[in-house]
């Protein structure tokens, strides 16, 4: 426990080293900002003091975010070679796996942490559902993890971290976008699969403050999955060929 | 610390890169694995320190199969990889830090052997600097004492002075050496000269395959019992000189050195010395000797020996 920690402390500093830490939090913050205040269905348009327009937002900003923290993180170790000197320590394979995990799921959270101001300030002017402000954090959550799963899974099988981070949302593009999609297409199994894929239905279950153990499930599996995977694909180099 | 490796195989696609290679390494020895590019050097050191798992055959590090007993071993290990990466953004003590933390030693330890480190490797007017701002030199320093943070009783290190200058190199060739009396040392290079400065013993790897393994002076004898000598003699007749000295008893054979006249490469009977009794002969003669160089076979030969024909 202790190994994890001090991995994934090492990777959630080089994410502030490298800048992208910054570059991430100002424009996470700068366009879930303007569109929660200044432009389309914000909080003056709508008249209610809801984060309706946060929560819709930040959905799609971490959907294109995650994979930029999320593509260097195996990539940029294999490329450099540094990935040598790491496996060959006194650590595990999945110890490595996990640092790595759960330094990007820490920088999400303080990302969302910074948005609390925006949840304090419409407090002040309304009358505010802290159940559903809960719940729709909660949701970003989950969400965030399950992309950061599927992110390093995708930095895992590549030295390049352009590949990485394109397969991470062409796969995130289907959970995201697509299966919701498809699912209105389609009728009977098929399209109560393609529903019970869809991010958005879950995430949507989540944010309107139902808590459904079918979703938390939902997260769980494609967190571990995308864990169980990046370890596999990591520790293939031990088999023989 | 011993090290002990069976039959090892290490097959990429249908190629064996490691080929039925077997060897033992004493605690406390310091071995040089010798071997052209592409010999099968870095893809052993890399199954010794679990990066990598063999195809067939076994490693035993102080008795334990590594196989089974990964975790306990890597603890032992120090490792400078080929290439010596490092996180290129992180200031030298909080890589070490780091390291220091990953390895298992206890925190209120891991100050004062980052600082031990500092000290042995001659880091210290670095220490703040970024791992990118480093010399080429400095960075082969945090190479190794990362390697060494852990006290560890094995030290493998691939290719330990690539890309550094001669001061340096001796620098590190000294350091290996003070390291090496309490530790065992596997280290690999191309270059000829640096094994026999630091190793006790030369394994030369070609195709991934042993082919000598010994000391640098048995290695020479196995490759060339006998000795060489060049000499200039003037005055006299060429062919008179070349028949008499091919007529001395501890002459093998005579040749004219190629292009220059009163030049003479004398080959030397196994164990015999030709120098005395070609200058007495000399002498006898009235022919003057203007030079005599006793040639020993360089380990150059001996690798270029072994690791040319096969191919």
């Amino acid at each position: 426990m202790r190994t994890i920690w001090i991995l994934s402390l090492r990777e959630f500093r080089s994410f502030f080293d490298s800048l992208i830490a910054y570059i991430m939090l100002i424009l996470f913050l700068g366009i879930s900002g303007f569109f929660t205040w200044l432009f389309g269905t914000d909080v003056f348009l709508v008249g209610q003091a809801s984060l309706g327009a946060f929560f819709s937002i930040a959905y799609w900003t971490l959907f294109f975010f995650i994979p930029a923290l999320t593509m260097r993180l195996l990539s940029e170790e294999f490329r450099s070679g540094t990935i040598e000197l790491l496996l060959t320590r006194a650590v595990t394979d999945r110890q490595v796996i996990l640092g790595k995990y759960l330094s990007t799921l820490l920088l999400i959270t303080v990302a969302l942490l910074f948005t609390i101001p925006y949840v304090i300030t419409i407090g002040s002017i309304g009358n505010l559902d802290v159940g559903a402000v809960i719940c729709g954090y909660l949701g970003l959550f989950l969400m965030s993890g399950a992309y950061i799963s599927i992110g390093l899974w995708a930095s895992s099988i590549t030295k390049n971290q352009i590949v990485a981070y394109l397969i991470s949302l062409f796969i995130g593009l289907f959970f995201h976008l697509l299966f919701g999609m498809l699912s209105t297409s389609f009728t009977g199994f098929a399209g109560q699969l393609f529903t019970s894929l869809s991010m958005r239905e879950h995430f949507d279950s989540i944010s309107r403050g139902v808590l459904d153990s079918g979703d938390l499930i939902y997260f769980l599996t494609l967190i571990i999955l995308g864990l169980f995977l990046s370890e596999v694909s990591l520790s293939r180099r031990k088999i023989n060929s | 610390m011993d090290i002990s490796i069976e039959n090892l195989v290490k097959k990429y696609g249908g190629q064996r890169a490691v080929d039925q290679i077997s060897f033992q390494v004493k605690t406390g020895e310091i071995v040089g694995f010798l071997g052209p590019n592409g010999a099968g050097k870095t893809t052993t050191m890399r199954m010794i320190t679990g990066f990598i798992g063999p195809t067939e055959g076994k490693i035993k590090v102080g008795g334990l199969d590594i196989a089974d007993h990964m975790d306990a071993v890597k603890r032992r290990i120090g490792y400078l990889p080929e290439n010596n990466p490092l996180y290129q953004d992180m200031p030298v003590i909080d890589y070490l830090l780091y390291v220091a933390g990953i390895q298992g030693i206890p925190t209120e330890q891991q100050m004062s052997r980052v600082a031990e480190m500092i000290r042995i490797t001659g880091l210290n007017p670095e220490k703040h600097k970024k791992i990118s701002e480093l010399s080429k030199g400095y960075k082969q320093r945090v190479g190794l004492a990362q390697a060494m943070i852990h006290d560890p009783e094995i030290l493998i290190l691939d290719e330990p002075t690539s890309g550094l200058d001669p001061n340096q190199i001796v620098e590190i060739r000294k350091l290996i050496r003070e390291l090496g009396r309490h530790k065992t040392v596997i280290l690999s290079t191309h270059i000829l000269s640096e094994v026999e400065a630091t190793c006790d013993r030369i394994l030369i790897i070609n195709r991934g395959k042993i082919v000598a393994d010994g000391t640098s002076d048995l290695l020479r004898k196995q490759a060339r019992g006998e000795e060489l000598l060049r000499v200039r003699i003037e005055e006299g007749d060429p062919n008179e000189i070349f028949k008499e000295i091919q007529a001395l008893s501890s002459v093998q054979n005579i040749s004219f050195a190629d292009g220059e006249t009163a030049r003479y490469e004398i080959h030397c009977k196994e164990g015999a010395h030709a120098a005395r009794e070609v200058f007495q002969l000399c002498v006898k003669k009235k022919w003057i000797i203007t030079e005599m160089i006793p040639y020993e076979t360089k380990l150059e030969d001996v690798f270029r020996e072994l690791t040319t024909h096969s191919s």
